[in-house]
């Protein structure tokens, strides 16, 4: 048995305090960035000259707040550290009561931290990055309603506002990804994006629906003090974590679900960066750590947690190798280190804190990644390909070396923040013990080895070796040193991968942090011992990292990729994807197609076959009644006397009867 | 072993008592009393004024004796009592109809006086007994003099409503059906333009109107032959008790029943009703569309509830057809006409079927319900009547519905008063016609007619098709080239417009104190 569980069995209620002081402020940590959003939105044109400083302003204000709250929370005892703010009623319907309402907790503040700070740092990038675009102000007025958004999503007392919130930053992040709509690409990924997200929410609506239906009420403390009583039934609670994470899926990339993350790549690098790297597609990973009393009843749940996450990191690493453009590498990593934060969060309450502890470094380091991609990008003229870079160390130092540092972060080199990070859940899984537990820590272990593989082949293609470009010709690149409003952010997003991991894992601070939201960590038995599992994972992790150099840095690299047929048939699978869209297109795709034509069908033929032929016949009816009106008084008065005798006999049969 | 009782009645007769002369109540009747004055006042006005005079006294004098009597009316308004040695009753209903009545009579009064229509003036011709085609029969259309005897027939007409839907006896009640209708059947005759169709309305109204006052009539004698006595409430004491032979009785109640269904339209009586919708002078239908339907129901909600009230499970199956029948048939006629007239007048008989839902309902909502209904579909009909009659072209009214094809571009604000109205009458939400036909059908859910309902839900959704139908054909369709002509000013009767259109919102919106009026009204019952 597991503490937390112990713990829910004792205490079992959860409680929340009242807001007052600092926390009656929460409220405008979404406030600030939405109204950037609307005078943003309603100024219009009028805001062009000015709108980027505006939207800035109002994530920087925005974090400037979450600061505040933070440091009042920690200044704070212990156990009194959750805060709960009712703002209205928002549905005050007899036997239907939904409050609107805030909760600061230690869970909620982190990602209040992670989403207005990594997401100021965008937007100042973005000042630079967006500087030639005609819909700047447009698009900061989106990245604002995104804040906004997300924050509704982690600050929300109850899960009808986190679905609210989870439902907005499906929208900014479809707005975002078509931001440039005119791309035929961006329009398509922005709806591949949609649709697939759609998925994922029907599950957490029912999830919701089911919460109403069996506790009439969808508030956390409600349902956690009834999940962690054993007021829920098995089976439902069960049904309740499953559908969760079927939301969890959709929004965070994980299989089967996986396939619209790479693609909405085709969004601006700072959206990459921001929503599909750092921040959003997170939030799988948040529901299931804050829906912890419900995951921690049932075993089941938890399992198929830790499969998808299993299998998602496999999958995200596998393709990591064969894309050649530098952002979906960068995507599948993104899925694959987020399948890093499924696995450790369905490990139970030893692995909450550790996939939280991945994420918040995971969106340093993946979001300094993607900044010094876009920073790339921008340089050599909106080349993608890794295989039209090469030596680029030389012309932008800065980049070449933040980028460096979030690149050993993710390889999990010591003492970067991901060795802290990924090493502790390679042993979670490990330490679960049993076969599965071998399973789970080999899958771990693989992945990082993957990882360090691909990872140097990216930046090895990108920076080192011979430059595959040229100065001269129709094609010439220039490549530079991007202005200060990039570079700044990626130096202090760097800073955050250097420190991040060491700060949130050595001596459990960040354990101990969220323990009284997702339970207790325990001391865990060693199955081996970690000094040995951190000496494997290195070796593991220098094994990918030799390999990349000896097939990238000694050998030269072709600046086009062979074609399919003499590449291995793994490459060729890893270039489709896994097949995973064609398998989607097969599955779901063309029988939703030929569905939709034969409701089509049945619209067309059937039902307005069915109106239009009554309004026929009716119309038919009408024409023939017609001709009895004859305009000839003696045939009234014969229909007359024809309704008076079945007036009278209808009254006599009535009598008789 | 009848011999007894003649033998009795002879013997008594050489001991005749004095005949006792009924005390009559004048206050209570007053409202009757007025309109008939009026109209014999405005007989005396035709005698003896000059035409000039006669043209501009005669409305007036309606006006105000119409608002006087309905002054009456409300002061009355407590009052519950059999009058005249029971001959009439002054009660909840009866008040509210009679106070329904004038008002539509106000309105009419109105849209009679309208001059600025026509060129020449007016929607009554200026000498009926022409013949159409005859020497001087087009002269008569753009003569500026009018029939000015319309004003004392509508009083009469009125007054035979007063007494119609207050006769406790059916003996009056016969007598009030006559004085209602023969004005009516002068009164359609009036068309200024289109004087052959006018005067064909009139012959054929009046023939078939004959027709069924006779069945009226016979009706009345089997019951009386069943029950010795032509008194409502006696009716009901007769067959409240057992009897051997209650042949007559239904046979009776039958043939009244025709009487009645054929003056509010319902199917198979209704016959008439296009072609006297559409022959009549415009203001003269817009009268008959919602006042005597308003009277003919009054008289049949009385006779139905108070004489044969023990019998409702009797004769609900019969209203039940009869309801069905003139609904389904209203609505599905009404979808091939072309002509406005004629599908307001099959729009009318498929109210009527929706009033008689009401009746089957068989209690006191139902009751409240049908009056409820019967104030709001009059204000709707009477304004979308004079809408009508505000859309023309040089000969006349512009009554062919391809004429009104994009006028929502040409008059806008006509077109979307006109649109409201036909919604009104569709039904629809935040109009009049929703909140009447919601009380109707609650109340006959109440009583146990659900499947009723179901179908009357049905053919509303048949009859929306060609209200609707003409709001398309106004606002998407291109107004031809020689359109008709919306008449500037006319101010009678966009006062006309405007109060139903406004009476039509606000019973929408604001049902709530009509009907806690009615249903206070009908909560009292009939007195007997």
């Amino acid at each position: 048995m597991t503490p937390a569980v112990a713990a829910g069995a004792e205490g079992g209620a959860v409680h929340y305090a009242a807001a007052s002081g600092a926390f009656s402020l929460s409220w405008l940590l979404i406030a600030l960035p939405l109204a950037g959003a609307a005078v943003l939105l309603l100024g219009g044109k009028r805001t062009d000259k000015f709108g980027h400083v505006v939207g800035t302003v109002a994530a920087l204000a925005s974090f400037v707040v979450g600061l505040v709250i933070f440091f009042t929370l920690v200044g704070r005892d212990g156990s009194d550290r959750a805060v709960s703010q009712h703002l209205f009623s928002w549905i005050p319907v007899n036997g239907f009561q939904v409050d609107a309402g805030l909760l600061v907790d230690q869970l909620s503040v982190v990602f209040v931290l992670l989403i207005t700070g990594v997401g100021t740092l965008i937007h100042i990038y973005s000042i630079g990055y967006m500087a030639h675009d005609p819909g700047r102000r447009k698009f900061f007025a989106y990245m604002n309603l995104f804040l906004a958004s997300m924050l509704l999503l982690v600050l929300g007392n109850n899960f009808l506002a986190l679905y609210a919130g989870w439902e907005l930053v499906g929208l900014s992040s479809f707005l975002l990804i078509k931001f440039w709509e005119y791309k035929p690409a961006a329009a398509t990924a922005a709806n591949k994006a949609f649709y697939m997200n759609r998925v994922g929410d029907v599950g957490l609506a029912i999830a919701i629906m089911f919460m109403f239906g069996t506790l009439g009420s969808t508030n956390y403390d409600h349902v956690f003090t009834a999940a962690a009583g054993g007021a829920i039934g098995h089976g439902t609670i069960t049904a309740i974590a499953l559908l969760l994470l079927l939301g969890a899926c959709g929004k965070s990339g994980q299989f089967p679900l996986q396939a619209w993350l790479p693609d909405a790549m085709e969004g601006p690098t700072p959206i990459s960066a921001l929503i599909h790297a750092a921040t959003m597609v997170t939030a799988g990973v948040y529901l299931i750590a804050r829906s912890a009393p419900v995951f921690n009843e049932t075993q089941a749940a938890r399992t198929v947690v830790v499969i998808i996450g299993a299998v998602t990191i496999l999958i995200g690493c596998v393709i990591g190798c064969a894309y050649d453009d530098i952002k979906k590498v960068l995507a599948y990593s993104t899925v694959s280190q987020i399948g890093y934060m499924f696995l450790a969060v369905g490990l139970g309450p030893a692995g909450y804190a550790l996939g939280i502890a991945h994420l918040l470094a995971h969106g340093f380091f993946k979001a300094g990644l993607f900044l010094g991609s876009g920073s790339v990008i921008h340089a050599m003229d909106d080349e993608q390909d890794m295989r039209r870079y090469g030596g680029l160390w030389k012309y932008m130092k800065v980049t070449w070396v933040t980028f460096g540092l979030g690149y050993l972060a993710i390889i999990g080199c010591p003492p970067f923040s991901g060795f802290f990070t990924k090493d502790k859940i390679i042993e979670t899984a490990f330490d679960k013990g049993g076969t599965s537990g071998y399973i789970l820590g080999i899958v771990a272990l693989l992945g990082a080895g993957i990882t360090a593989f691909y990872m140097t082949r990216l930046f090895l293609m990108t920076f080192h070796g011979k430059a595959r470009w040229s100065h001269e010709g129709a094609d010439a690149k220039h490549p530079h040193e991007s202005p200060t409003t990039m570079t700044g952010p990626m130096i202090l997003l760097a800073i955050g991968s250097v420190a991040a991991g060491a700060l949130f894992v050595v001596g459990g601070t960040l354990q101990d942090w969220l323990a009284p939201v997702v339970g207790e960590h325990g001391e865990a038995d060693h199955v081996l011992s970690p000094t040995v599992l951190t000496l494997l994972t290195l070796v593991v992790s220098a094994g990918g990292l030799a390999g990349a150099v000896l097939r990238y840095q000694l050998r030269p690299v072709d600046a086009v990729a062979k074609p399919d047929a003499a590449v291995s048939p793994l490459t060729v699978a890893a270039r489709h994807d896994l097949y995973a869209n064609t398998f989607n297109e097969a599955a779901f795709m063309i029988p939703g197609n030929y569905l939709v034509r034969f409701l089509v069908w049945f619209d067309k033929i059937i039902i307005d076959g069915l109106v239009g032929g009554t309004a026929a016949t009716i119309g038919g009816l009408s024409g023939r009644l017609r001709r009895t009106q004859t305009g000839y008084v003696r045939t009234y008065a014969l229909s007359m006397l024809g309704g008076t005798i079945l007036v009278v006999g209808a009254l006599l049969l009535v009598r008789a009867g | 072993m009848s011999a007894a009782p003649v033998v009795l009645a002879a013997s008594s007769a050489t001991t005749v008592a004095p005949i006792q002369t009924p005390h009559v109540e004048y206050s209570s009747i007053s409202p009757l009393l007025i309109v008939l004055g009026l109209a014999f006042a405005g007989i005396l006005v035709e005698a003896f004024a000059a035409s000039e005079a006669r043209r501009r006294i005669q409305p007036v004098l309606a006006f105000a004796g119409f608002a006087a009597a309905f002054i009456a009316v409300v002061l009355l308004h407590s009052r519950r009592a059999t009058l005249v040695s029971g001959a009439l009753a002054i009660d909840g209903p009866t008040l509210f109809l009679e106070g329904t009545i004038l008002l539509f009579g106000l309105f009419a009064v109105l849209l009679v006086a309208e001059r600025r229509l026509d060129s020449s003036g007016g929607a009554i011709v200026a000498s009926a007994s022409v013949t159409p085609g005859a020497a001087g029969s087009t002269a008569m259309q753009t003569s500026k003099e009018v029939q000015t005897e319309a004003y004392p027939l509508l009083a009469f007409s009125v007054s035979g409503m007063l007494m119609f839907v207050a006769s406790n006896n059916l003996l009056v009640m016969f007598v009030a059906l006559e004085i209602l209708s023969l004005p009516l059947y002068l009164l359609a005759g009036l068309a200024r333009r289109r004087r052959l169709l006018s005067q064909e309305a009139a012959m054929k109204y009046f023939l078939l109107g004959a027709f069924s006052s006779a069945f009226f009539l016979y009706g009345l004698a089997m019951i009386y032959g069943y029950a010795g006595t032509v008194r409502l409430g006696a009716i009901a004491d007769a067959a409240g008790s057992a009897s051997a032979n209650d042949t007559y009785l239904y046979l009776g109640m039958g043939l009244l029943a025709v009487g009645f269904f054929f003056k509010i339209g319902a199917a198979p009586f209704h016959s008439w009703t296009p072609d006297v919708y559409q022959g009549s002078p415009t203001p003269v239908t817009a009268f008959m569309a919602a006042a005597t339907k308003v009277a003919a129901f009054g008289g049949l909600l009385r006779v139905f509830y108070v004489a044969f009230g023990g019998l409702r499970w009797d004769w609900r199956p019969v209203i039940w057809g009869v309801a069905i029948l003139t609904m389904a048939i209203g609505a599905v006629l009404a979808l091939t006409q072309r002509d406005i007239k004629r599908m307001l007048a099959y729009s009318a008989i498929a109210h009527a079927g929706f009033l008689l839902v009401g009746l089957a309902a068989a209690n006191t909502d139902g009751l409240s319900g049908s009056m409820f209904y019967l104030v709001t579909y009059g204000f709707t009909t009477i304004a979308a009547f004079a809408v009508v009659s505000l859309v023309r072209t040089g000969d006349g009214e512009a009554s062919d519905l391809s004429q009104w094809q994009g006028l929502g571009r040409t008059s806008p604000w006509l077109a979307g008063i006109f649109a409201f109205l036909l919604l009104a009458l569709a039904g629809i939400p935040l109009t009049s016609g929703f909140t009447g036909k919601f009380a109707v059908f609650q109340s006959a859910i109440e009583g146990d007619a659900t499947p009723l309902v179901v179908i009357a839900l049905v053919c509303s959704a048949i009859a929306a098709f060609f209200y609707v139908r003409v709001i398309v054909l106004m606002f998407f369709s291109d107004p031809p080239a020689d359109g008709p002509v919306v008449v500037t000013r006319p101010s009678l009767t966009y006062a006309t417009v405007g109060v139903g259109a406004l009476v039509t919102l606000l019973l929408g919106v604001a049902p709530q104190p009509l009907l806690d009026l009615a249903s206070h009204a009908a909560a009292s019952g009939f007195v007997r």
